[in-house]
C-alpha cells in the first residue's frame, strides 16, 4: 500500500551530492573513535581468552594477578547476572550473549573470554592477565558444518535444540526451517535438464578497520555510563543493564564515532566486561580490542555447505528447485539459516520450490551478522546452478533470469506476494548496460548474478529542534554506519526548505531519545528517514500554527513552501510569506520553542533486488584471479545521496571479492584459528579491484514517503555467484567451493596433485 | 628492557655479547617491533644500529660493486639513480615488502636476519653473489649471503656478531638479474613462492646463471641445478622446461595456510620461468 502523502520526484535537496558533514572531523582526527575517549582515574582492562576450542574450566586462579602492583579488579563469570537462564534456540539467546561475553563451565571456542582484568596501566593490566592462571579439561571440538552434523561429533550444548529439530537428528543441530510451495516430483519430472549440486562457504569476517572499544563507568548506586563503538546502543544498554542486574534507564550509552560494522557490531562483547571491572574498581575502566581478539572472539558470518537441486526446461522455464542449506554459527544457535533458505530462490517465480535450513553449532566464535546474513552463500549456491543450466542449455543468462523474474503479484518462495519490486528493471538495466555487450578477451570469462535482501523498519525515534536563527537540530538514535546523517540532513532540508548546510545531524545517545533500534537490516535510511521526514513535517506543522497565530487565521489556512509560511488560498487573506527564521527568532514569545519528533515501527521497509556483471580472467598457471570488470545494477527505490548509495553498492562488491577469492577462517587440527590477523586474513587491497561501476535503478518503495529502498545489504548477495560463475567461465571448470583461492582453483584445473 | 644506540659496530657486537635473555638488533623495526606488540618476542636487549655512522650510505665502488649500509631502506634503494640500473631485480625485491610507510623503515639486513624463508629481498640477493660483512667479538668476516639463514627465524650468526654492511658485485657486461614472488593478493601480502634469477649473456647464450628459491623450504635455498639447466642455452622452450622441473625439485615446502606443498612445487616452477625470461631479457639490454 503506497502512502497517501508519497512523493518521488520534484525535490530540491533530494538525489544531489552535497559534502559529507563528517568529512573534515575524519580527515582532521577529529572525530572520535572508540578508542578515542579517556576519563579520569581511568583503569585499563585485558580480557583473558581460552586457547582451547573446547575445554571445561577446572580453575581460575586469580590471586597472583590481584597480588601486582597497579591491579584494582579482576572479574569472571561470577561477576555477572545469574536470573538469566539458558532456553532451547534463540529464546536462551540472553543467556547465549552472556555465555558469550564470559564463559561459564565451558570454554567453547578458541578466544572465548575466561576472565579479565583492570590496571592502571595497559602494560600492566596485559601483565596481570597473564599472571591469572586458568586450569582446562580439553575436550573433543568440531569446527567443521557437516563434521558437526555426523554421528559421534562432540556436543557442544546438549538440550540448545528446538522442538521443530527433525528427529534423530545430532543435537549439536539446534533450530530447523522448511518453507516452499507446489509439486516438486512433478516439477522435476517436466525439466529437460535437472543440475544438483553441492557448495560450501567459509566464515568470513566483517573486517571492520576499527577494532572494538569502550570506555564504562559504573557505580555500586547501578548508574552508569559507557562510550562505545556499536551499531546501536540502546541494544547495547538493554544487553548490558540485563547481564549486570542494573534498570536500564540507569545506564546511559553514547555511541562513538564507527570505523565500520558491517553487522558485526551489532552484538554485544566487551561492554558487559568494562561494565563488571568498573562496578569493582569503582573507577572507569577502558576496553580496547586487538585485532587478533576481533578475530577470535567476535562475529565472523556463518560458514555453509548447500545442496541446490534446479530443474529447467530447453526454453530456460525453472519447473522445480530444491535447496538444503546447512550454517554454522559456532557455539551458539543463531546462524541465520532461514534467511539463506528465505533468500535462495527469491528472484525467481517458482511453481514448485523447497527450502530446508539447519542452524548447526561448532567451537567457533558466535557469528554475527555480516551484510544481508545468509543471503550471500545462497546465490552463490543457487546461482552457479543456474549458469551452469544456461551453459549446458546454451541460453542467455540474463534472458533467462528475466523469464523466471518475481514480479509485482508473484508468490515468493517462502509464502507472500511480493509488493512493488525492481527486479526486472535491475536485469533490464543490466542487459542493456554496455559492459554486458563488451566482447570477452581470450581466457576471461563473465558471470551474472542476481540477488535479494529483506530489508527492515523497527523501532525508531527521532526529534528535530529548530533554533532560534532558523537552523535545525535533527537527532537520531541509529549510529550512522554508512552516511546516513548526510541523507537525514537532506531529507531534513528538504522538507523545512531550508539550505542542507543549515541541519545539524547527530546521533543521540540513549538518554536522549526513545528506544531505536539497531543500525542493521539496510534500515537506516528507510526508517530514520521516514522518522525524519516525519519529524519536520510535524515541525512545519507547529510553525504554521505560530503564522496561523500570527495573522489570526485558522491553522488549515496556512501551507508551507519553499521554507516559508504562506497563506493556503485567496481565502486564507493577503499575508506576506514567513520565513523559517522569521518564526523562530520569535519562537521563546509565542509560544515556546519548536519541536519536531516522531516515533514508531515503520513495516514498509521494500525488499531489493541486485544484478552483477563480473569479468574475471584466470592465470591457468597459477590458479590466481584477477577481476578485470565489475557492474553493480540495484533497485535503491529512491536514491536520497547517490554518491553514498554508489559507496554501498560498491563496498559490497568489494566485500563480495575478498570472500569469493581469498577471505577465510582457517581453522588447525588443534581447533584453533590460525588466521587471526589481516596478513593472513586477506581482504582486498585497494589494487586487487578494478573499478566498480554502479547503475542506481529507482523503483519507489511503497513504505517510504520519498520511495527509499535500504541499499546497504543487497550489494553483497551477488557477487560471490557472479564471481564464481565468472571465474568457472574463464577456468572452464566449475568452482564450488569459497574461497577460490589459488591452490582450489589450480587443483581443479587438474595442474598438479 | 635495555636500548643500546652504540656509535660503531665494534660496541654493538660487545654490548650484544655481554647480553642475557633474548637480544634484538633494530634497524629498520618492521619485524621486531611488529613482533614486540603481538606478544611474540619481547626482548631483554634491543640494540638500535641506525646510530652507527655511516649505516645509511650506499656507495658504489670503483670496481663496480655496491656496499650497503645496515640501515639502507627500501625507498632509499629505490630512489638511489643509479643502483636500479645495475640490480633491477635486487631493487624491485626490496620494493615488493610492505607498504609506502614500510618503505621507509624496512632494510635488506632486517629482511635476511629476521630468517623468514619467504623474505622478498633474499632469493635475489642470493642470486646477485652477494656477500655481508660480519663484525663481532673476534673482528670482522666476510661471508655468502646464503650462508646466513639457518632455518625459520634462525641465523648462523653467533652470540655478539652482527652483519655491519652488504656487498654487492660488480654488474659487469650481459647481465640481468629479476624477482618474482607468488600472493594470492596483488600487494600487502607474504610470498607463497620467490625467485630471484641472476644471469650472463654472451649473445643470445647465457654463460652464467644463479638462482634461488624462497618459501619452498625452510630457507631460503640456492638451486645450483636450476641454473646449470638454462646455462649454455638460449632460454629455448626445453630449457625453459628443463628450468621449471629443477626449481620443482628443489622444493620441499610445508603445508600451510598459505598454500599447499603441491601448489608450492608447481608454481616455483612456473615463476623460475618467468623470472628467467625477465632476467634473460634484461642481460640483452
Ligand atoms: C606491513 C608489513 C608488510 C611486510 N611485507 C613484507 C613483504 O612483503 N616481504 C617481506 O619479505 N617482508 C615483509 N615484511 C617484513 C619486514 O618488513 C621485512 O622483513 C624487513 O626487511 C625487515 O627489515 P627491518 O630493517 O625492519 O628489520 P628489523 O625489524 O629491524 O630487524 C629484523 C631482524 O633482523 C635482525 N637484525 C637487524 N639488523 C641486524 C644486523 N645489522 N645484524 C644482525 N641482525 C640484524 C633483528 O635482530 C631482527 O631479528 C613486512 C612487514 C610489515 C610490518
Amino acid at each position: 500500500m503506497a502512502l497517501d502523502s508519497q512523493k518521488t520526484e520534484g525535490f530540491k535537496q533530494i538525489g544531489t551530492r552535497p559534502d559529507r558533514p563528517d568529512g573534515v572531523d575524519k580527515v582532521t582526527g577529529r572525530a572520535r573513535f572508540g578508542a578515542d575517549m579517556t576519563a579520569p582515574g581511568m583503569l585499563w582492562g585485558v580480557i583473558v581468552r581460552s586457547p582451547h576450542a573446547h575445554a571445561r574450566i577446572v580453575k581460575i586462579d586469580t590471586s597472583k594477578a590481584e597480588a601486582m602492583e597497579g591491579v584494582k579488579a579482576v572479574v569472571t563469570r561470577a561477576d555477572f547476572s545469574d536470573a538469566i537462564t539458558p532456553a532451547p534456540g534463540m529464546r536462551g539467546e540472553m543467556w547465549n550473549v552472556l555465555e558469550n561475553v564470559m564463559a561459564d563451565e565451558k570454554a567453547l571456542y578458541d578466544g572465548h573470554a575466561v576472565a579479565a582484568v583492570a590496571a592502571t596501566s595497559q602494560l600492566a593490566a596485559r601483565d596481570a592477565a597473564k599472571a591469572i592462571t586458568v586450569q582446562y579439561e580439553v575436550l573433543p571440538h568440531v569446527t567443521d558444518v557437516d563434521k558437526a552434523m555426523e554421528d559421534g561429533a562432540p556436543v557442544i550444548r546438549d538440550g540448545t535444540a528446538e522442538a521443530s529439530v527433525p528427529e534423530g537428528m545430532h543435537p549439536n543441530v539446534v533450530r530447523y526451517h522448511e518453507s516452499g510451495q507446489g509439486d516438486l516430483d512433478a516439477g522435476f519430472a517436466a525439466a529437460d535438464l535437472v543440475i544438483e549440486e553441492t557448495f560450501k562457504t567459509e566464515a568470513t569476517h566483517q573486517g571492520y578497520i576499527e577494532p572494538h572499544a569502550c570506555l564504562a563507568t559504573l557505580g555500586g548506586d547501578g548508574k552508569g555510563e559507557l562510550w562505545c563503538c556499536t551499531q546501536g546502543h540502546w541494544n547495547v544498554q538493554k544487553v548490558c543493564a540485563a547481564l549486570l542486574g542494573l534498570e536500564t534507564s540507569q545506564l546511559r550509552v553514547t555511541a562513538s564515532e564507527i570505523g565500520g560494522g558491517f553487522g558485526g557490531k551489532t552484538a554485544v562483547f566487551i561492554e558487559p566486561v568494562a561494565l563488571a571491572l568498573s562496578r569493582k574498581a569503582n573507577k572507569p575502566v577502558k576496553l580496547v580490542m586487538t585485532r587478533s581478539e576481533v578475530f577470535r572472539s567476535t562475529g565472523p558470518t556463518a560458514s555453509t555447505s548447500m545442496d541446490v537441486k534446479i530443474g529447467m526446461t530447453k526454453d530456460g522455464t525453472i519447473t522445480a528447485a530444491q535447496g538444503i542449506f546447512r550454517c554454522q554459527g559456532g557455539a551458539f544457535p543463531g546462524a541465520p539459516m532461514e534467511f539463506t533458505a528465505m533468500c535462495s530462490f527469491a528472484p525467481y517465480n517458482l511453481k514448485a520450490v523447497k527450502q530446508i535450513g539447519y542452524d548447526v553449532m561448532t567451537n567457533r566464535p558466535k557469528q554475527a551478522a555480516y551484510r544481508a546474513p545468509g543471503s550471500p552463500m545462497a546465490a552463490f549456491a543457487v546461482e552457479s546452478v543456474i549458469d551452469e543450466l544456461c551453459n549446458k542449455l546454451g541460453l542467455d543468462p540474463i534472458d533467462t533470469r528475466l523469464k523466471n523474474a518475481s514480479r509485482e503479484g508473484t508468490q515468493a518462495n517462502f509464502g507472500p506476494k511480493w509488493d512493488r519490486i525492481g527486479l526486472v528493471e535491475t536485469l533490464e538495466a543490466a542487459k542493456a548496460h554496455p559492459h554486458y555487450a563488451t566482447p570477452l578477451k581470450p581466457g576471461q570469462g563473465r558471470g551474472i548474478s542476481c540477488g535479494f535482501w529483506f530489508n527492515h523498519g523497527g523501532e525508531t525515534a527521532v526529534m528535530l529542534a529548530l533554533s532560534e536563527d532558523g537552523t535545525a537540530q535533527l537527532a537520531v538514535g541509529t549510529p550512522d554506519i554508512g552516511g546516513s546523517r548526510a541523507s537525514m540532513a537532506m531529507m531534513a532540508a528538504e522538507e523545512l526548505g531550508i539550505p542542507y548546510e543549515n541541519v545539524r545531524c547527530t546521533i543521540a545517545d540513549t538518554a536522549s531519545l526513545g528506544y531505536n533500534e539497531i543500525s542493521h537490516g539496510s534500515r537506516v535510511t528507510y526508517a530514520s528517514g521516514l522518522a525524519t521526514i516525519e519529524a519536520a513535517r510535524d515541525a512545519v506543522k507547529k510553525l504554521c500554527a505560530r503564522a496561523a497565530a500570527k495573522w489570526g487565521i485558522p491553522e488549515d489556512a496556512v501551507k508551507w513552501e519553499d521554507g516559508c509560511a504562506v497563506p493556503s488560498g485567496p481565502n486564507a487573506g493577503d499575508h506576506d510569506p514567513l520565513p523559517l527564521a522569521k518564526i523562530t527568532a520569535k519562537m521563546g514569545a509565542t509560544g515556546g520553542p519548536i519541536v519536531g519528533h516522531f516515533e514508531a515501527t515503520p513495516e514498509g521497509a521494500g525488499v531489493s533486488f541486485a544484478t552483477h556483471i563480473v569479468d574475471a580472467e584466470v592465470d591457468q598457471e597459477t590458479g590466481k584471479t584477477n577481476v578485470s570488470r565489475y557492474t553493480v545494477v540495484q533497485d535503491a527505490g529512491k536514491a536520497i545521496h547517490p554518491t553514498y548509495v554508489e559507496g554501498q553498492f560498491q563496498g559490497g562488491a568489494a566485500q563480495g571479492i575478498g570472500w569469493a577469492l581469498n577471505e577465510e577462517y582457517i581453522y588447525g587440527e588443534d581447533g584453533r584459528l590460525q588466521n587471526a590477523g589481516f596478513l593472513d586474513y586477506r581482504i582486498p587491497v585497494a589494487s586487487d579491484l578494478p573499478m566498480i561501476d554502479t547503475v542506481i535503478v529507482e523503483v519507489p518503495n511503497p513504505g517510504h514517503p520519498y520511495g527509499v529502498r535500504g541499499v546497504g545489504e543487497t550489494s553483497i548477495c551477488p557477487p560471490l555467484a557472479a564471481i564464481a560463475n565468472a571465474v568457472s567461465n574463464a577456468a572452464g571448470v566449475r568452482l564450488k567451493q569459497l574461497p577460490m583461492s589459488p591452490p582450489r582453483i589450480l587443483k581443479a584445473l587438474g595442474k598438479h596433485g | 628492557m635495555q636500548y643500546h644506540t652504540p656509535a660503531t659496530f665494534e660496541d654493538a657486537a660487545k654490548i650484544a655479547f655481554d647480553a642475557q635473555g633474548i637480544t634484538r638488533f633494530l634497524a629498520g623495526g618492521t619485524d621486531v617491533l611488529v613482533q614486540l606488540r603481538s606478544d611474540l618476542v619481547e626482548p631483554d636487549t634491543l640494540i638500535d644500529v641506525k646510530k652507527i655512522e655511516g649505516t645509511n650510505n650506499i656507495t658504489k665502488n670503483a670496481d663496480g660493486s655496491w656496499t650497503l649500509g645496515v640501515a639502507v631502506s627500501g625507498a632509499e634503494m629505490s630512489e638511489h639513480p643509479e643502483l636500479g640500473n645495475d640490480w633491477p631485480g635486487l631493487v624491485e625485491a626490496m620494493d615488493l615488502i610492505g607498504s609506502t610507510q614500510v618503505q621507509g623503515r624496512a632494510t635488506l639486513t632486517g629482511n635476511l636476519c629476521n630468517g623468514s624463508p619467504a623474505a622478498d629481498s633474499v632469493p635475489v640477493m642470493f642470486a646477485t653473489g652477494a656477500t655481508v660483512s660480519v663484525t663481532g667479538p673476534d673482528g670482522t668476516r666476510e661471508v655468502a649471503v646464503e650462508d646466513i639463514p639457518a632455518g625459520p627465524g634462525k641465523t648462523n650468526l653467533a652470540k655478539g656478531e652482527l652483519v655491519s654492511a652488504i656487498h654487492i658485485p660488480p654488474r659487469g657486461q650481459g647481465g640481468g638479474d629479476a624477482y618474482l614472488r607468488f600472493i594470492p593478493r596483488t600487494e600487502m601480502d607474504i610470498a607463497v613462492v620467490g625467485c630471484g634469477v641472476n644471469l650472463r649473456v654472451d649473445g643470445d647464450t647465457i654463460t652464467e646463471a644463479r638462482i634461488a628459491l624462497g618459501a619452498v623450504a625452510p630457507t631460503v635455498v640456492l638451486v645450483p641445478d636450476a641454473a646449470a639447466a638454462i646455462v649454455g642455452t638460449k632460454l629455448d622452450d626445453a630449457a625453459l622446461d628443463a628450468l621449471a622441473a629443477a626449481a620443482s625439485a628443489a622444493c620441499n615446502p610445508i603445508d600451510d595456510k598459505r598454500g599447499t606443498v603441491e601448489f608450492r612445487t608447481h608454481v616455483a616452477g612456473v615463476l623460475a620461468k618467468r623470472a628467467a625470461k625477465i632476467a634473460y631479457d634484461r642481460a640483452k639490454g
